[in-house]
């Protein structure tokens, strides 16, 4: 009895940041699924990827007033916004050889500075506080602790859009067509489908879905000067981690580095900085492709 | 046509700005020269990732990673240690090339854009720890007060701006004399020739992945090299100095300088650092959005940056070969995502 009593005292101070590690693994894998759908299907590096996450932020720090219809109203112009920075981002990579990375990533590098110095003159310098309806606004208990009800119903919903997005992926026309041109982009653009149509929806879904992340995850990264760095930094990561176009992998990816940021912190504090890098050394090492080997078996 | 003009306004503007450097600490003032010694530690950051992008085809937005850790470990030995230039520089060359060396395993084994990738996340990371490790590193605050750096035992401190600037030129002139001449020899041809058509490298028995590892941990020592002469430039170094928007600026700088070309890109990497800097200081809040609108420019009016469309005088002309351009997008680009997932 004391001995199962000691037990549960000493895994008890990590149920919280385990809870959060999910939160932010979940945020981490909706705002990162957009940059492999980017890196994956249409094969561009999008640096300006953190930037349509910030898109959405902004948005929902500057619409949100504690109401349920605002967080709709921001959730709807966040994803709108972001979407159509995404298309804009297509149009402007439309004239660059598709195999030229190098000049892709200066593309969207400078178009990730000019938009990120266009938001913090739009919305000013200073963090921006983020509303939650005022519903979510408390605490629940969870397991004898108090934990912020927005970030379980978070973990909720970033699970559905989660399983919304691998329906769509397996079962749906796009999502196959999308499947298709990871596997054989030649096939697919003989059998008819513009490759420019596809870059364009793609970098749209993904500004949809970065701009989804924004709005959502706002409370967890808010949106501010280094926001768009670090949702850049950490999809880049789950890319490697999670190799392309492997939805098990990159939500496998995403919430190992939830929890590296959260239960890992808590666990090893003084080795907190190394933490992301050591994880990143131990996958690439052991398997350069990647933590999912085939992502046809998902 | 075009490319002819094109080499010829890189040659005259090369010319240039070399001069400019040679004969700038005797016509510009204090604040200037210790500027423009700030650019010409970039500048030779620059040429080590014109060594990898251009030369060994791997492109990369990590060389800020072994800057920042030559910088760092300048910082600590020039405060501690020893003022004697020599060593600072060598100190900093050999933490460039261990932090370059500990990163072969995750980037060696990519290719093209993956490259890119991971060595945006290895430099993203770094600033991350550098800002975090506060014994060390001073954390977001950086290390200040270092104290003058003497170039080599007996000789007297480097006071003034100028003598710090000439320090830095004769170290950039000797470390880029020295890397143009190990690119005539063999190292230079096979490096090349892996950028071109690694298989058949391959085939012919060269140990191609032994090459790429010896030319990233070069491009480190060179880059930690160039964080000494920061150090010995700003006697100021904080997180700030190594961010992404650096290395982008520096790989920006290469291309325009067309990447295969060491003098292009020391002359490209000066040109962008001085264009930012002036930026900043004519137009204080607004330098990063021009800053971008130019990256957007500049790439729409690379020669091998944008696809040709083809009107209808392309059509008149017979189909012909395009010729060899030395900055053209190294082979390896190519075959790289299959790779990957494969």
């Amino acid at each position: 009895m004391i001995a199962v009593a000691a037990g549960a005292n000493r895994i008890d101070p990590y149920i919280i940041p385990a809870l959060d590690g999910v939160a932010y693994g979940l945020l981490v894998f909706v705002a990162a699924a957009g940059l492999v759908f980017c890196f994956g299907v249409a094969n561009i590096l999008n640096l300006a990827h953190g930037t349509l996450y910030a898109i959405g932020g902004y948005t929902a720090a500057a619409l949100l007033d504690g109401g349920w219809l605002s967080l709709a109203l921001a959730l709807a112009v966040g994803v709108l916004a972001a979407a159509a920075a995404g298309v804009l981002l297509a149009g402007l990579l439309t004239p660059v050889a598709t195999g030229n990375h190098l000049t892709q990533a200066l593309l969207t590098f400078g178009v990730a500075l000019a938009g990120g110095s266009l938001l913090v003159a739009g919305f000013g310098p200073d963090d921006p506080q983020v509303r939650v309806p005022a519903a979510l606004d408390g605490s629940v208990v969870v397991a004898g602790h108090r934990y912020a009800a927005y970030r379980l119903v978070f973990i909720v919903v970033a699970a559905v859009i989660a399983t919304a997005l691998y329906l769509t992926v397996r079962r749906t026309r796009a999502g196959m067509l999308v499947r298709a041109a990871v596997d054989d982009p030649e096939m697919v653009a003989c059998m008819g489908v513009s490759p420019g149509r596809i870059r364009a929806g793609v970098l749209a879904a993904a500004g949809a879905l970065a701009g989804a992340a924004g709005v959502l995850g706002a409370p967890i990264i808010g949106p501010g000067a280094d926001t768009a760095d670090t949702v850049l930094l950490l999809s880049l990561v789950v890319v490697v981690l999670g190799g392309l176009g492997s939805m098990a992998g990159t939500l496998l990816a995403a919430l190992a580095i939830g929890e590296i940021q959260t239960l890992g912190v808590a666990l090893l504090p003084s080795a907190a900085p190394f933490l992301l890098f050591a994880a990143m050394a131990a996958v690439l090492a052991a398997r350069a492709r990647g933590l999912a080997t085939s992502w046809r078996a998902t | 046509m075009m490319d002819e003009v094109i080499r010829r306004v890189r040659r005259s503007v090369a010319a240039l700005v070399l001069v400019g450097l040679v004969v700038a600490p005797w016509v510009v003032d204090d604040y200037t020269a210790a500027i423009l010694a700030r650019t010409l530690a970039l500048a030779l950051v620059g040429v080590s990732v014109a060594l990898l992008t251009g030369v060994a085809g791997m492109p990369t937005l990590g060389q800020t990673a072994p800057y920042a850790a030559g910088a760092y470990a300048c910082a600590v030995v020039g405060s501690q240690i020893s003022d004697v230039g020599v060593v600072q520089l060598v100190v900093a060359a050999g933490a460039g090339a261990v932090l370059a060396a500990l990163t072969v395993p995750l980037v060696v084994p990519a290719r093209g854009v993956i490259v890119l990738m991971i060595t945006l996340a290895i430099c993203e990371l770094v600033v991350t720890v550098l800002g975090r490790w506060r014994s060390v590193t001073g954390g977001t605050d950086g290390l200040a007060g270092i104290a003058a750096v003497r170039p080599f035992w007996g000789l007297p401190a480097l006071a003034s701006d100028q003598a710090r600037y000439l320090y830095t030129l004769v170290v950039v002139a000797t470390l880029v004399g020295a890397v143009l001449l190990l690119l005539r020899t063999r190292v230079g041809l096979v490096l090349r020739a892996g950028r071109d058509d690694e298989t058949r490298l391959r085939a012919s028995g060269h140990r191609v992945p032994l090459y790429l590892s010896g030319a990233h941990i070069l491009a480190g020592a060179i880059a930690g090299a160039a964080g000494s002469l920061l150090v010995v430039a700003q006697q100021y170094i904080s997180p700030a100095d190594f961010g992404f928007d650096t290395s982008a600026l520096l790989l920006l700088g290469v291309v325009i300088g067309g990447t295969a070309s060491v003098g292009g890109a020391l002359v490209g990497a000066a040109l962008v650092i001085a264009v930012r800097d002036w930026l900043f200081g004519v137009l204080p809040g607004h330098a990063p959005l021009v800053l971008g609108v130019l990256f957007v420019a500049t790439v729409y009016l690379l020669p091998s940056g944008v696809k040709r469309v083809r009107g209808p005088r392309d059509r008149s002309q017979p189909p012909t070969v395009p010729p060899s351009r030395p900055d053209a997008t190294p082979a390896r680009d190519h075959a790289t995502v299959p790779e990957l997932r494969a």
